[in-house]
């Protein structure tokens, strides 16, 4: 559920409507998925009159302004949203949009004079409440490991596998260090620009950074000459063979549980320069860069041939550390699945905050996360109950048993939290789930007894058993034969 | 799949804090350097060695960046809390006897002992999860440390860096020796060195060649030394060592003469350009310019005298930093040839051949007045087939015995001949199983033919007899009636 308030300034709607403020109103939709599985998505509305000084801010006369004065009284909790309903011929926004969606959990809708002003309203909210929450395609992707592919689906990218924590690798390889002494200041780049980056996701796990430099490293692919623009360039369908060869001297962690997201930085050697990847269409990519979902990204850097002037090797190389963080971030974005939301008609979006994330984006992100942990978590716990149904020799050990447990138990608290709209408890909550099942799932000592069916259990004892008893039961036959004939015998006499 | 970002994606403004400060990097160098040893049974040591030295602290989580250094073993530093790790894997034991004592000692099989810092708190877990994550790293079975094998030594073994103060309690030390070394294990460890086999010294590393040795071991040390004089602050060092033993007589077809080529079937091309320092030692104790006993070339440009081990050694420098070095020839092929045979004289070996032919060796020495001298031989017993034992095979079996000439007056000398002592088959399991085949034999032939063939008439009772005043006996002690 996703609770919204809705806050109405004095001249957005009709009089007689504003008499009826406040109220609330909830709007349900179904999102439905495959297999009659639907997702049901309630928007609570809380309609509400505005404050003096919301007044007094949405009544300023830039966007910024506004956000500026509206930002000081409190911090909104994760997954709500406000929506400041305005005149219809205030001049906050530009004259033909129609609403506006804020960095920080706002947006701002125009009103409208109207005898069904509520109802155009409520349409509206709804519209932009569902661009800033939860959508059919967030949804999808996020699910995208659960449910069986088709077509629609196979075009999606996948976004990283949910997880309690992240590794990030930045890599910069340098093939021809005869000829380049590359430097770059990346312990700088990372505090300036990766790590805001990483603290407004902190709520979606654990984050740490590395970087590297490995020489001598090379892309397994040769790069192709055009001598139309005498460089080189490697093809799109050559992309997906340059990561295999590089990948075994990342040294990709062994110190570490989470997985890693590798970041290479490629020099390309004297001979291959300049470099520049060429997308389906032959035209050189603008960013030169591409990236591998669930892996990471790869960019070229080209070397400005006016360096070579003095021409004495190896010419030292500053590596421009805004312009490949800039790609970076963007290719951290898509990996997360943290997408271009759709956003209605006559909708401006506000340019992204210095951290490069939206905070309704991370609440959709934790959204996300959160239906992704608990399905994970049922199919785990489902798997395990179907597996004890068919081999009934699996042992399971108490605390195998507390585990589970507590994955349901944490599965049904996330579901109430979401359901009554508290993110941040039930993100929480479904990282528990997903937690406990696998542990209980992965548990080594379920396999104790696993490979001793009924069958070699008969064949174990029988030696043992059948030469004894097969006297045994000869003797209690003839004991059984004589005891009736002695019976026999008295009735005869008898 | 891959795909490339559209540039309309990109809409952030960086805004970082103003000033583009010029951040410390953390300063690494490379040493690298080799020695090549003649041993005095004609064999050839080789010995590497690659120093990273990195002036950081790596004491604290977070955010690490790595240059030279690997990131592999900087993050088990700083996960693990490690003050000390040496690993080593040796195949082949060093035989102080007759190559002199070495310059790296290691135990045969792997040998890993740790210092750890005293902030960890639980030193046994932190051991079992190191062993196991270099297990993955190295690609060997040190995931078998576990109790059984891991001692806590309290005066043997003292830290080789820094160390405030040692307690003991944070030592481990476990050896497997049973593990094997191969390709497996030379191959990430080659992948920790920065210049990894392109370039520099570490061209010279090929599996093949390095496992056709009589004694290889490499080994890894990470260890804290000061960093400056005073020793205001730390830095941590890296070295990669590995020293070989190439048996002269099956790389150099019976001379004593050797080359890089021949060794490593490799030649240096080109130094490692991130190397600070990069140089081969040639130990030419023997070289003597009146006597021309033996020859080096390239001829060395800078000579190093030193007592090393115990004696005073002469080494010839190669510089592959030196631009000069390189760049007269295309590559630099190291060669040493023996100008007049040394005193051991002229040697011919003909190993023998599965019941084809047996050893033969002729070996011409001058053996010095009033002195003895031994010569041994060392032979390996193999199991014959039972048709070939004689029928005495407990005596044993003999050794032909070696034959030796005089030089001044003809004189043949013969010494005694050798038994040796072969494991014997047991003999008797022919017989035994003779003995029951035809025991199931004739007892299953038997009761058939009987079966068949035998019949059967009615027989009165016979009284009296042994067996029946006997089973009467035991009837009247039962009470049952009698026969």
């Amino acid at each position: 559920m996703v609770p919204v308030t809705v806050v109405f300034t004095r001249e957005s709607v009709p009089l007689d409507d504003q008499e009826k403020l406040p109220f609330t109103v909830v709007h349900e939709r179904e999102i439905p998925l495959k297999y009659k599985m639907k997702i049901k998505c309630r928007f609570q509305k809380a309609y509400r009159r505005a404050l003096d000084h919301e007044e007094e801010a949405l009544s300023s006369g830039s966007m910024q302004e506004a956000e500026a004065m509206l930002d000081e009284p409190q911090e909104q909790a994760e997954g709500s949203l406000t929506m400041y309903v305005i005149s219809e011929h205030s001049s906050l926004l530009p004259q033909d949009m129609m609403s506006y969606i804020g960095p920080k959990r706002t947006a701002v809708v125009r009103g409208i004079m109207h005898r069904e002003a509520f109802n155009i309203i409520g349409r509206r909210i709804v519209q932009v409440a569902q661009a800033m929450s939860l959508t059919e395609d967030v949804l999808a992707a996020a699910l995208a490991d659960h449910l069986p592919e088709d077509k629609w689906s196979a075009e999606k990218r996948r976004p990283l596998k949910s997880s309690l924590g992240y590794e990030i690798t930045f890599s910069l390889l340098n093939p021809d260090p005869k000829s380049h002494d590359v430097h770059w200041d990346i312990e700088g780049a990372v505090r300036r620009y990766v790590q805001p980056f990483l603290n407004a996701l902190s709520a979606a796990g654990n984050f740490s950074v590395d970087s590297q430099i490995l020489y001598y490293a090379v892309l397994g692919v040769n790069p192709r000459f055009d001598s139309a623009s005498s460089s080189y360039y490697l093809d799109m369908h050559n992309l997906p063979h340059v990561i295999n060869p590089v990948e075994s001297r990342l040294g990709s962690s062994a110190a570490s549980l989470y997985p890693v997201l590798n970041f290479l930085l490629y020099v390309p050697e004297l001979a291959h320069s300049p470099l520049y990847i060429q997308d389906k269409d032959g035209a050189p990519v603008a960013t030169n860069a591409f990236h591998s979902p669930r892996w990471g990204g790869i960019m070229v850097y080209n070397v400005d041939s006016k360096t070579y002037n003095a021409s004495v090797l190896p010419v030292r190389v500053e590596v421009d550390m805004v312009r490949v963080m800039e790609v970076f971030l963007a290719q951290l974005r898509l990996l997360f699945g943290i997408a271009q939301p759709q956003v209605p008609p006559k909708c401006l979006l506000s340019g992204p905050k210095s951290e490069g994330l939206m905070t309704w984006e991370l609440d959709r992100l934790l959204w996300a996360r959160s239906v992704e942990n608990l399905a994970t978590a049922t199919t785990t716990l489902t798997s395990l109950a179907q597996l004890l149904g068919k081999i009934s020799n699996i042992v399971i050990k108490d605390d195998v048993a507390s585990e589970v447990y507590r994955a349901v138990a944490a599965v049904q608290k996330s579901a109430e939290e979401l359901a009554s709209g508290h993110l941040a408890s039930a993100f929480v909550a479904s990282q528990e789930a997903v937690t406990s099942s696998e542990l209980a799932f992965f548990d080594p000592s379920l396999l104790h007894l696993l490979y001793f069916p009924d069958d070699q259990k008969f064949a174990i004892y029988i030696p043992l058993f059948l030469p004894m008893a097969v006297p045994i039961l000869l003797s209690l036959v003839k004991i059984f034969l004589e005891t009736r004939k002695s019976w026999k015998k008295p009735q005869k006499t008898d | 799949m891959a795909a490339a970002i559209p540039l309309s994606l990109l809409v952030l403004l960086l805004l970082g804090p103003g000033g583009w400060c010029l951040a410390e990097h953390p300063r690494d160098s490379l040493r690298e350097e080799l020695v090549i040893t003649p041993l005095p049974s004609g064999d050839v040591a080789a010995t590497f060695q690659f120093r990273t030295r990195w002036d950081s602290e790596l004491q604290r989580e977070g955010v690490s960046h790595y240059r030279l250094f690997p990131k592999a073993l900087g993050q088990l530093i700083s996960k693990y809390s490690l003050r000390e790790l040496h690993l080593s894997f040796t195949q082949g034991f060093w035989r102080t006897r007759y190559w002199g004592p070495p310059f790296l000692q290691a135990p045969s099989g792997a040998e890993l002992w740790v210092w750890f810092q005293d902030t960890v708190t639980d030193v046994d877990k932190s051991w079992k999860e190191l062993s196991n994550v270099l297990s993955g790293i190295f690609c060997a079975s040190l995931n078998f440390i576990d109790s059984t094998n891991t001692v806590t030594p309290t005066a043997s073994f003292k830290p080789l860096g820094l160390a405030n103060d040692t307690d003991h309690y944070f030592l481990r030390y476990a050896v497997l020796p049973r593990e094997v070394v191969c390709t497996e294990n030379l191959t990430p460890w080659k992948k920790l060195l920065p210049c990894s086999s392109k370039a520099g010294l570490s061209v010279l590393l090929k599996a093949d060649r390095l496992f056709h040795t009589s004694y290889h071991s490499q080994a890894v040390h990470i260890r804290p030394v000061c960093r400056n004089a005073r020793c205001t602050s730390i830095s941590w060092e890296l070295r990669q060592t590995l020293s070989v033993v190439f048996d002269a007589f099956i790389t150099g077809q019976g001379k004593k003469d050797w080359s890089l080529f021949r060794m490593f079937s490799r030649t240096l091309t080109e130094p490692c350009p991130l190397a600070s320092e990069s140089r081969v030692y040639v130990d030419i104790t023997n070289y003597n310019q009146d006597n021309e006993t033996l020859e080096v070339h390239p001829s060395p440009t800078t000579t190093y005298q030193d007592v090393i081990l115990g004696t005073r050694k002469t080494y010839a420098i190669y510089d592959l930093l030196d631009s000069a070095m390189i760049n007269n020839s295309r590559n630099l092929n190291i060669q040493l040839k023996w100008k007049r045979p040394p005193e051991n004289g002229y040697i011919h070996y003909q190993p023998a051949q599965d019941r084809l032919q047996p050893h033969l060796l002729e070996m011409l020495i001058q053996l010095p007045a009033n002195s003895v001298t031994k010569v041994s031989i060392q032979f390996e017993r193999a199991l014959l087939k039972w048709t070939e034992y004689t029928p005495d095979p407990n005596h044993g079996f003999y050794v032909r015995f070696p034959v030796s000439d005089g030089s001044n007056y003809f004189v043949r000398l013969y010494t005694e001949p050798l038994l040796v002592n072969l494991p014997t088959p047991d003999f008797s399991m022919p017989y035994n199983v003779i003995c029951l085949t035809c025991t199931v034999v004739a007892v299953c032939y038997g009761s058939f033919y009987n079966l068949l063939t035998r019949t059967f008439h009615i027989e009165e009772p016979r009284t009296g007899g042994l067996a029946k005043r006997l089973a009467n006996l035991i009837r009247r002690a039962r009470g049952v009636p009698l026969l």
